[in-house]
């Protein structure tokens, strides 16, 4: 088991519940966005940005940059938040979110924002471009990898298993799939509306190492981002179990937070208790 | 390439250029040896990739190659492009404005033996509203082969509309094949017969019949269904004063749609549109029954110049 030190948990939790407080202060400011999502992909968002992805704000362009597409698009607020923190975006910009001049679109724009990799925001198109890039890194011999974040509710979409298939024919270890699996969509419950379930079986079947870890556990998601890059046969879907709202007592596991904004008294009750760690 | 199908000059041209840029992957979804991409497939198989019965997912995993900076060109039957993967087309390649080539196969009634389920006579509209989408349709078998390094080298979505068949020649090498812009296949002063495709041949017949009947018919070519070529359509239409277009799609949104749009910004002048109407076809013994019977014959051609010339 791989050894991480106390200082680079305690840093990345930090950043974590950074990404969370700019996040809902970004979609309180616009009044549109998805804290629940946001919120359940904190931890992985921070340990990707923070430590994993092999980035250089400088050179956006970079060769041989690790890709991350953000399939489930609609947690734009914390990928903004990660990039504005890494220097791809002013700081200043995310005020702007969603205004009509600024670069930042509700759902992440490749064209617009730096850092960006791909435009997502309908959802199910992670896996298979990543699949593509994925080939794409292997056909030119470089050594990047591709990660993708979707959300559970998104893998009812028969695209998430057409890609997965195509990146088990090519074995395609370069590509990680994380799955913020929070149990809750748009509507309600995952298992009520249409159930995944035995969801990391299926990936297994599909021809994908899985590992299954607690997604609010940073030293289980640092581990296992390790472990995919040691695995050099077949791609890797990271199974995240989340919390939806995480780190505020009343969006947590609550549908009615998916895509509905805070109001001041709401914002200030939820940054009351992710600024005093409760 | 007389009596060569437009599918195989277009699979050995792709195979052709495939040595020339390494940069050039193909996809195909379990149709290359229909649609001919198995020719580059045996050629260079390690930049083939047959995705299966998928054409969404292989349009999305072109989006992908293109990300790396790959030229993917997607194979598929044009039907499935336009319908089935239309929101891959739509928001990963056209919105995203990623690098890729859709090589829409066996479109207009080509797959006449399947019928309906396979013909695409709706795809020009539908591709035709994406922003960022170039939509190009070569008149026959050498202008889809020339069209293989052009479409390659421009830097952005298209969607290359293919016939299975064989269509009337009416392109030779020597005619040079720019994006947006539209050729001149036949010069006349009495009246212009704009059209694209397969009926690029049958409407240099039409103007032939016409000739002979003292009609001095313009044949104009548009390749690019979109950017539409707006000038030379103005300029037809001042010179000659009515127009007619042809095109193997319905009547609803295609080049005879493009067309009627230009003329009622630029300068109205009476239009006949022929094309398949509103409805679906059917299943048919070869092509070219098949067209007749759907209205796009050379004497549907003939008959649509005498109405707009009488409407003039």
């Amino acid at each position: 088991m791989a050894h991480y030190p106390e200082s680079l948990i305690t840093e990345l939790e930090e950043r974590a519940r950074q990404l969370r407080i700019t996040s809902l202060q970004m979609i309180h400011r616009r009044a549109a966005g998805h804290p629940g999502g946001a919120l359940s992909a904190a931890e992985i968002m921070a340990a990707l940005f923070f430590h994993r992805l092999r980035l250089d704000p400088a050179r956006p362009d970079w060769p041989e940059r690790d890709r991350f597409i953000l399939s489930k698009g609609h947690a734009s607020a914390p990928l903004y938040a990660a990039l504005a923190a890494r220097g791809f975006i002013p700081i200043e910009e995310l005020a702007h979110w969603g205004d009509l001049s600024c670069p930042l679109q509700g759902h992440p724009d490749r064209l617009k924002t730096p850092g960006v990799e791909m435009t997502s925001g309908i959802l199910g198109h992670g896996v298979a471009i990543g699949a593509g890039l994925a080939l794409s890194a292997r056909l030119r011999g470089l050594s990047y990898r591709v990660y993708t974040l979707l959300g559970d509710g998104e893998c009812q979409g028969g695209i998430v298993w057409e890609g997965a298939l195509v990146a088990a024919r090519y074995r395609l270890s370069n590509l990680t799939a994380i799955v913020d699996c929070n149990g809750v969509q748009l509507d309600g419950p995952v298992h009520e509306i249409l159930p995944l379930e035995p969801f990391a079986d299926k990936w297994r079947m599909f021809n994908w190492a899985v590992l299954e870890i607690n997604g609010h556990n940073m030293r289980q998601i640092l581990e296992a981002l390790d472990t995919a890059a040691e695995i050099h046969d077949r791609p890797t879907v990271v199974v995240a179990r989340t919390t939806k709202g995480k780190g505020v007592s009343f969006m947590e596991n609550n549908a009615a937070w998916h895509g509905v904004p805070p109001n001041d008294e709401q914002l200030a009750r939820a940054l009351q208790e992710l600024k005093g760690g409760a | 390439m007389a009596g060569v199908p437009m599918r195989q000059a277009f699979g050995l041209a792709l195979a052709e250029y495939g040595a020339a840029n390494p940069d050039v992957v193909v996809l195909d979804a379990d149709t290359s040896s229909s649609t001919l991409s198995r020719f580059f497939a045996e050629r260079f198989p390690e930049r083939f990739f047959n995705i299966g019965i998928a054409e969404p997912c292989m349009v999305d995993v072109a989006v992908g190659l293109a990300l790396g900076g790959h030229i993917p060109f997607v194979n598929g039957f044009a039907a499935l492009l336009a319908l089935r993967a239309l929101e891959q087309v739509r928001t990963c390649v056209c919105y995203a404005r990623t690098n890729v080539k859709l090589a829409a196969a066996f479109a207009g009634l080509s797959d006449y033996k399947d019928g309906p389920t396979h013909h695409a006579i709706t795809d020009i509209a539908i591709m035709r509203a994406l922003p960022e989408m170039t939509v190009i349709v070569p008149a026959d078998a050498e202008e889809a082969a020339a069209w293989v390094p052009p479409v390659a080298e421009y830097d952005g979505p298209v969607y290359l509309r293919l016939s299975r068949d064989v269509a009337i020649p009416v392109h030779d090498r020597s005619t040079g094949l720019c994006i947006g812009r539209g050729i001149v296949r036949r010069p006349g002063g009495d009246v212009t017969i704009v059209a694209t495709g397969t009926m690029v041949g049958r409407s240099l017949r039409a103007a032939e019949g016409l000739a002979a009947e003292g009609i001095d018919a313009r044949v104009l070519e548009i390749h690019t269904v979109k950017p539409l070529d707006v000038e030379l359509i103005r300029q037809a239409a001042e010179e000659t004063g009515a127009l007619v277009t042809a095109e193997e799609h319905t009547v609803i949104g295609g080049l005879g749609g493009a067309v009627a749009e230009a003329l009622a910004q630029t300068r109205p002048v009476p239009l006949e549109r022929v094309g398949i109407a509103d409805a679906f076809a059917r299943t048919a013994p070869d092509v070219d029954s098949l067209m007749d019977a759907c209205g796009l014959a050379v004497a549907d051609v003939v008959a649509a110049v005498k109405r707009v010339l009488a409407r003039r």
